[in-house]
């Protein structure tokens, strides 16, 4: 029942934010739509809900994890989009930094496809069934490309078909993965009977598993949910994407979505590693994971637009979580981890950009001086998630990257461990010259503080984001931690 | 070989001209006309070779020599087509490689006439006719290819005898040479929509303006020769068609002719019904039929 | 062998595809491929289709053979481009590419293993066929409505393959991917619609002005 409610609930949102007409009214339904999702989220921590549709739909641990940073994330984007749309609609055309004269899209089509995708996000994690999994995430590609064209014009339109493309061929071959590891499982079951695609009956039957169909079906699935996730050589519709759209959705598409392809990848990863075949995953993983971060690198090191930046900063702790992963032992227990800490920092990081943007009216960095003079809270607030996202103490990043370090060096792999550390520290240095250039000197002239309207909704989110990470950092509660371990339990780690 | 075997080059020298008249006659029809007599050809060749020939003073021993020698070569590659189950006089492995170039050899010598005359015309004609046969002739290899793996033979005659128990095994792929084999009897005889028999323009010409210059006898073996390749080339596709496992001989050459002129009537068809196609699309046709050719050779393989 | 035709046939589209020079041609193809492929999960079935492969079937042939090719048209109508592919590589090239691509389904056939319980062993190289061609029509294509037909194609050979090799799959699942799939090119076609709109062309060659150096 409660399932039934987290789906249902965004779909009923969205249908019905197509229809309401006035603007207050459909703004009032998405904060109230992200409030009741979040509501029954904590109701699912309390009591775990039953499964229902006969195991096709259920919430084991990794869901109901990466449901809850979904499910807290949307909540404060809705907030903050409420300022957003408020600031947004003061014409139907704007001057942009090109001189181009645009529209918006129609805000009920932006609020309706949010909340329609909460709704298929929320279906990917509850989702047991490989089959129903796959068609959520489809879905979320779907819902989600409305929403970057949200400014229309031309450059965001170019982004918005190269993540539809990009994303449909990847998850195309992501079905074909699904297809061979029906091949797989074709006789694998009580007397040769072919396994379904669940989870929990592949689980069961994982050590009859035909070999070759369900390596080649993980390769598949890999590449094609890493395209969703941002893992490089696959990546390239994110920073695209991620530069145009606004940055509400930037900080969903960054916080949430790649956890969703990442949950994809995990339920692969339990089926091959009940097969005996993790050591196999474990080194595609650890592989990409560390070929993602090389490739940010090199993007961070000299980019100049800050959204893209941070999009290529996603794709480095995608590759992060990849390579915990991988490693496993206290590296899964770290990954998971990280995927809380990171989705928080970087919709944090996301909105707080989406507020220089608002003041400066332009996306180079080179042109963004003086944030903490200009807006002092969106200042604090930039550097804050700058300490976050590099990984420093206190911060939550800096333990569950150190967690995936120590899991390294414990497996006496210090290649890997060496590499590792060497990548972060070219993607710090990149970093901070970026975003310490942006917060100190004195702003421009084109900097308009006065533009930054109804402040409290343009910080109180990413605020209590930051304050929940250093939290975490500071102290893990019991409830997460046990969650966490049993996620890392059921990906073959743990502390 | 059997003493039937004289048959297939005695009816291909025999009744090449008629594949011509049934190839006018069915134009003929189509545009609503009467026609020429189906036997015109063999008037046609009986008038010119009784004429005098008109040699040009830039010419050489070359150009005489052209049509005299393309007909023979043509001649000679009848000796190695069977007709259905009756075998053909001269039969050993790897001799479908020998008909390919004998028809080579026979546009060899067309094609060093046509030089000959030192006219720009004529090279022009050359050239563009040696381009379509090096697209066709890859298509024709493999089309005759995909029949040789299939059965196991590397004889024209051993190939076509074998396809008599092979042929349904191979359906699909059998179905492809047959499209492939259509176009490349199409291109190698200058027929629509690769080339125009019937156009009086020099500038769309293909094989008409190579022997624009030849006369008398000359004229009358080029177009005998035109003739016989016709037969030659369609008789593959008829031996395709019809696996002739029936064990009287009479019967499956009685139906191989038949097929004969059903295949004339086919071609006079296609020249109605179509346009010829712009120069530039001719590759584009021809590597087609390659491709047809080679996935049918895939599909064999496997 | 009324599959092996079947599969000869789709690999012809194929080559078409590839070979095709204007675009209302290529959509017809596409459409063509797309009821053929509709047929396997009919045929494929060794004791015969059950009514949830007919449904399927139908609701395929529909979709594919009618709506979408529909879509397609819409958006080329109201684009009011040239209807010419223009491709990036000739279409020779391509043709050449596509048999390459041919040869390495089969051979990638011969290196995965046997596949038990399927009634033509034509299945798997024509699904992987169809999935490379239809990557190498989304790369070598400039016109972002061939785009669009390449994932199209690329859809189809993963449905082939999921039909083909497994009838058993359940009935939600396989409506499901068929839904999303027609949801995709629905999107798709508004993008299209919008392009045309923006940059007065569908020439997705020229979406290139985002990039980092």
């Amino acid at each position: 029942m409660m399932l039934l409610a987290l789906v249902l609930i965004p779909t009923a949102g969205g249908a019905a934010a197509f229809a309401v007409r006035p603007a207050a009214w459909r703004r009032g339904l998405l904060v109230g739509t992200a409030l009741m999702h979040a509501l029954v989220t904590a109701l699912a921590w309390a009591q775990r809900p039953a499964p229902v549709f006969g195991g096709w739909l259920a919430l084991d641990a990794p869901g109901l994890l990466f449901l809850s940073i979904t499910s807290a994330l949307f909540l404060g984007a809705a907030i903050y989009a409420v300022g957003y749309l408020r600031r947004e609609s003061h014409g139907a055309q704007q001057d942009f930094e090109e001189g181009l004269i645009f529209r918006n899209e129609p805000e009920a089509v932006f609020i309706g496809c949010l909340l329609l995708f909460l709704a298929t996000m929320t279906l990917v994690m509850v989702s047991q069934h490989l089959g129903v999994l796959w068609i959520a995430v489809e879905a979320t590609t779907l819902a989600s490309a409305p929403l970057i064209y949200f400014h229309r014009h031309h450059q965001s339109l170019e982004a918005t078909w190269k993540y539809l493309l990009v994303c449909s061929v990847g998850i195309a071959l992501a079905l074909l993965g699904n297809f061979f590891l029906g091949v797989a499982a074709a006789g694998a079951g009580a007397d040769g009977a072919p396994v379904p695609l669940m989870l929990a009956d592949l689980l069961r039957g994982a050590p009859a598993l035909h070999t070759p169909w369900l390596k080649a079906a993980f390769i598949l699935l890999l590449v094609g949910y890493g395209t969703k996730m941002g893992l490089a050589p696959m990546h390239t519709w994110l920073p695209d994407a991620h530069s145009e759209s606004p940055s509400v959705v930037s900080a969903l598409l960054s916080g949430a979505v790649l956890n969703c392809a990442f949950v994809g990848i995990l339920r692969a990863f339990q089926v091959c590693h009940a097969a005996g075949q993790a050591a196999f995953a474990a080194d595609l993983l650890v592989t990409l994971g560390l070929f993602s971060m090389g490739i940010a690198a090199v993007f961070i090191v000299s980019q100049t637009d800050y959204k893209r930046l941070l999009a290529y900063s996603s794709v480095e702790h995608m590759g992060i979580l990849a390579l915990g992963v991988g490693i496993g032992g206290a590296g899964a227990f770290g990954s998971a981890w990280h995927a809380v800490n990171h989705s928080l920092t970087k919709a944090m990081l996301f909105l707080v950009a989406g507020n220089i943007l608002t003041v400066y009216r332009t996306k180079s960095i080179l042109a963004v001086r003086g944030v903490l003079r200009a807006v002092p809270a969106t200042g604090l607030l930039w550097l804050a998630g700058f300490l976050a996202i590099t990984g420093t103490p206190p911060f939550g990043l800096f333990f569950s990257k150190l967690s995936i370090l120590k899991a390294a060096l414990d497996q006496q792999r210090t290649g890997i461990a060496a590499l590792y550390l060497g990548l972060l520290a070219v993607i710090y240095i990149g970093l901070a010259t970026a975003f310490l250039r942006a917060a100190q000197g004195e702003p421009p002239a084109e900097a308009a503080p006065e533009r930054l309207e109804h402040r409290w909704l343009a910080h109180a989110p990413p605020a209590v984001f930051g304050l929940i990470v250093l939290c975490l950092g500071l102290h893990l509660p019991g409830g997460l931690r046990r969650l966490l371990e049993e996620t890392a339990a059921l990906l073959g780690g743990g502390l | 070989m059997n003493s039937l075997s004289i048959l297939p080059p005695v009816l291909a020298l025999g009744l090449s001209p008629l594949l011509i008249g049934v190839i006018q006659r069915t134009k003929a029809v189509f545009a609503g006309r009467k026609g020429p007599s189906l036997f015109q050809p063999y008037f046609d060749l009986w008038k010119l070779w009784r004429k005098g020939a008109v040699y040009s003073r830039t010419t050489t021993w070359v150009f005489r020599a052209g049509p005299v020698m393309g007909l023979a070569a043509v001649g000679t590659a009848t000796l190695l087509v069977p007709i259905g189950s009756v075998a053909a006089p001269l039969a050993f492995a790897g001799d479908l490689v020998l008909f390919a170039y004998l028809l080579g050899l026979m546009r060899f010598v067309t094609v060093l006439a046509a030089l000959d005359t030192g006219s720009a015309f004529e090279g022009m004609g050359a050239s563009r006719e040696v381009w379509v046969s090096a697209l066709a002739e890859p298509a024709l290899l493999l089309a005759l290819g995909v029949v040789a793996q299939g059965t196991n033979a590397l004889s024209l005659s051993g190939m076509f005898a074998g396809l008599a128990d092979q042929g349904l095994k191979m359906g699909p792929a059998l179905a492809l040479v047959l499209v492939a084999l259509l176009i490349v009897v199409l291109a190698e005889n200058a027929r629509i929509p690769v080339d125009d028999p019937a156009t009086h323009l020099e500038l769309t010409m293909i094989h008409e303006v190579m022997v624009l210059d030849h006369s008398g006898p000359d004229l009358g073996f080029v177009l005998y020769g035109a003739a016989v390749k016709l037969w030659v080339l369609g008789l593959l596709i008829v031996n395709t068609l019809l696996p002739l496992g029936t064990g009287s001989a009479t019967w499956s050459l009685a139906m191989a002719l038949g097929g004969m002129l059903g295949l004339a009537v086919v071609i006079g068809a296609i020249e109605s019904v179509m346009a010829r196609l712009r120069l530039v699309v001719i590759p584009q046709l021809l590597v087609g039929a390659g491709a047809l050719a080679a996935v049918a050779l895939m599909l064999g393989m496997r | 062998m009324k599959m092996d035709f079947l599969l000869v046939l789709v690999i012809l589209t194929n080559l078409r595809l590839l070979a095709a020079g204007r675009l209302g041609a290529s959509i017809r193809v596409v459409a063509l491929q797309g009821v053929l492929v509709g047929l396997v999960p009919v045929l494929a079935p060794e004791h015969g289709p059950g009514w949830r492969a007919c449904v399927l079937a139908a609701g395929s042939v529909a979709l594919k053979g009618w709506v979408i090719p529909w879509l397609l048209f819409r958006a080329l109508r109201e684009a009011e481009i040239s209807r010419e592919v223009e491709p990036y590589v000739g279409h020779v090239t391509s043709l050449l590419a596509g048999l390459a691509a041919l040869g390495v389904a089969f051979w990638l056939n011969d290196r995965l293993p046997v596949l038990e319980g399927t009634s033509a062993t034509l299945l798997a190289p024509t699904a992987l066929f169809m999935i490379l061609s239809g990557l190498l029509l989304l790369v070598s294509r400039r016109l972002a409505v061939s785009q669009v037909l390449g994932f199209i194609v690329l859809e189809n050979g993963v449905f082939t393959f999921g039909a083909g090799v497994m009838p058993e799959t359940s009935l939600l699942v396989e409506a499901g991917v068929l839904l999303d799939v027609f949801a995709a090119v629905f999107v798709m076609g508004i993008a299209l619609f919008h392009i045309s709109r923006e940059f007065n062309h569908l020439d997705a060659g020229r979406l290139s002005e985002l990039k980092d150096v």
